[in-house]
C-alpha cells in the first residue's frame, strides 16, 4: 500500500495549496516582527538582514518565495474552476498556463540571486 | 495446473464499539475475479460470521462499496487483478468517514441525512392537475443537470473526500451535485431555498476542490464540478444582491 | 449565511491580494540581488505615500486570508469548533494585523532624514 492512497494530482494540488497556505502564515509573525525593528531597534534589523547574505537563509527565502509564488498560483487556478464556467479542456489549459508561468518565475529568481 | 494459487486478504472486522481488528485469509485465486467474489468466498468458506453488503452484482445497485487498499470502490466492479498488481495482498476495509456496523457494512445514515439536508428534495412549479412542462433537452441548463442524475448513491465519493474526514459538517459531493443538478431543472420552483440549504456551514463552500469524488467516482460524474456550479451560483446571487 | 460570508471574504481579499503579490515577488526578486540593508529597504519607503497604502491594504487583507485559512485548518485538522474556533480565528487575524500594521508603519513612517 502506499502511503497516500488516494493521492492523484487534483488532490496533490489541494496539499500544496494548504500546506504552502499554512507556511506563509507561521512565517507573517516573524516577517513582521523583523521589519518592525526599523523603529524599535534598526541596528538589529540590520543584522537580521546580515543574515540573509548565507547561504542557508538564502535557501530558506527561495523556500518562502516558492511557497508564496506556489499559493498564488494555486489560487488563481482555483478561483478560477470555482468562479469561470469554464469547460474541462480550457481548464487543463489554464494549469498549463500556470505552471508555464511558475516555471518562467522560478527560472527568473534562479538568475537574480 | 496442480498447485493452487492464493489471494493474501486483509479483512477489517468489528463492530462500532470494537476497535477494528484485522483478520488474515488466503483465498483461491481465479481468472476475472472481482474483490465481492473474495469477500463472497470468505463468508461462504472461511468465515460465515463476515458482514458485508451487497444486492445487484453488476454495479447498479451501489451498496457493495467498500475500501479496497485505501480507495473506494464498488467491489463488484472491480478486479482482483487490478487492485492487487505488485501488492503482497488486498486489504478491504468498510466505506470510510462513515460509523461502521459490523465488519464491512456502514451505516449509510449520515450520508443520507446530508442528502436531504442538502434540500436535494424536488419543489415542483405545477400540481398534478396541469400539463406536464416541456423540457428542453438541449438546453445548457439540462446539460448541466443530466451531468448528474447517473448517481445512485453508493457513498464512494463520500469515502474518498478528505474534507469529510476532516468537517462532520460537510455535507459531501453526492448530495451538493443533487443540489446542482435540481438547481438546473427547468421544472424546479425554489432555487434560493436550495442556495440557502447549501451555503450553511458544512456547505458547498467548505469544498477544497480535491477532486476525490470526482476521481473516484465509478460512474464518472464530476461532483466537484457541479460544487464549483453551486459556489458560482451562490456568488453571482450574493453580487446581485449587493449590487 | 454567515459561512458564505465567510467564503467571500476569502476569495475577495485573495483577489485583492493577487496584484500585491505579483508587486511583492517581483521587488524580492529586484531587492535581494546585491544584497538586502536596512537603509537600502528604508530609502524606498520611509515617507512614501504610495507604499504605506500598498502595504497598508496588502496586511487588512493578508490578516483577513490567513486567518480564515487557519481557520479552516484549525477546524478539518485540530477539531476545533464553533466559539472556540471562531474566537481563535479573530485572535490569529488581530494579532497578524496589529503585527503588519506596526511593520507598515515602522518602514514608512517619517521622511528620509
Amino acid at each position: 500500500m502506499r502511503a497516500v492512497p488516494r493521492a492523484h494530482p487534483l488532490w496533490l494540488a489541494y496539499i500544496l495549496h494548504r500546506l504552502s497556505g499554512l507556511g506563509l502564515a507561521l512565517f507573517l509573525p516573524a516577517h513582521f516582527w523583523v521589519l518592525s525593528q526599523a523603529m524599535t531597534n534598526p541596528a538589529r534589523l540590520d543584522a537580521f538582514l546580515e543574515l540573509t547574505g548565507m547561504p542557508l537563509v538564502k535557501l530558506a527565502e527561495t523556500g518562502l518565495v516558492f511557497l508564496l509564488a506556489v499559493h498564488f498560483f494555486g489560487g488563481l487556478r482555483l478561483m478560477a474552476l470555482e468562479w469561470l464556467p469554464w469547460s474541462a479542456p480550457q481548464k487543463s489549459l489554464a494549469a498549463a498556463a500556470t505552471a508555464g508561468a511558475f516555471l518562467v518565475s522560478t527560472l527568473f529568481l534562479m538568475r537574480a540571486i | 495446473m496442480t498447485e493452487e494459487t492464493t489471494i493474501k486478504v486483509r479483512v477489517q472486522r468489528g463492530t462500532a464499539d470494537d476497535t477494528p481488528r484485522f483478520d488474515r485469509f488466503e483465498v483461491p485465486a481465479h481468472d476475472s475475479q472481482t474483490v465481492l467474489d473474495v469477500v463472497s468466498w470468505i463468508q461462504q468458506h472461511a468465515d460465515p460470521g463476515l458482514t458485508y453488503r451487497f444486492a445487484c452484482r453488476v454495479g447498479m445497485c451501489g451498496s457493495c462499496a467498500m475500501m479496497v487498499n485505501g480507495v473506494p470502490r464498488w467491489t463488484c466492479r472491480t478486479h482482483v487483478r487490478k487492485v492487487l498488481g505488485d501488492a503482497a495482498e488486498i486489504e478491504i476495509r468498510p466505506l470510510r468517514n462513515l460509523p461502521v456496523i459490523k465488519d464491512l457494512a456502514a451505516d449509510l445514515d449520515p450520508f443520507f441525512d446530508k442528502w436531504v439536508a442538502a434540500e436535494g428534495r424536488h419543489h415542483p412549479t405545477r400540481t398534478r392537475h396541469d400539463p406536464i412542462a416541456p423540457v428542453d433537452p438541449g438546453s445548457a441548463e439540462r446539460a448541466q443537470a443530466s451531468a448528474g442524475i447517473e448517481c445512485i448513491n453508493c457513498a464512494v465519493c463520500y469515502a474518498a473526500c478528505d474534507t469529510v474526514t476532516g468537517n462532520p459538517d460537510y455535507l459531501g459531493p453526492a448530495a451538493l451535485q443533487r443540489a446542482w443538478t435540481l438547481f438546473n431543472d427547468a421544472k424546479e420552483a425554489d432555487r434560493d431555498a436550495i442556495l440557502d440549504a447549501v451555503t450553511g456551514p458544512g456547505g458547498c463552500t467548505s469544498c477544497h476542490s480535491m477532486g476525490s469524488c470526482t476521481a473516484y467516482c465509478p460512474n464518472d460524474l464530476d461532483p466537484m464540478s457541479a460544487i464549483a456550479g453551486l459556489k458560482r451560483a451562490a456568488a453571482r446571487r450574493y453580487f446581485r444582491k449587493a449590487g | 449565511m454567515r459561512e458564505f460570508h465567510l467564503y467571500m471574504a476569502q476569495r475577495l481579499s485573495a483577489l485583492v491580494m493577487a496584484p500585491f503579490v505579483l508587486v511583492h515577488l517581483g521587488l524580492i526578486i529586484y531587492a535581494i540581488q546585491g544584497g538586502l540593508s536596512a537603509a537600502e529597504i528604508l530609502g524606498r519607503t520611509q515617507g512614501s505615500v504610495f507604499w504605506f497604502l500598498f502595504y497598508g491594504m496588502f496586511v487588512v487583507a493578508v490578516s483577513i486570508h490567513a486567518a480564515l485559512g487557519l481557520r479552516t485548518i484549525l477546524g478539518e485538522w485540530a477539531g476545533l469548533r464553533g466559539r472556540a474556533l471562531d474566537a481563535t480565528a479573530a485572535v490569529i487575524g488581530l494579532g497578524l494585523f496589529a503585527m503588519g500594521a506596526h511593520a507598515v508603519y515602522a518602514v514608512t513612517a517619517g521622511g528620509p532624514a
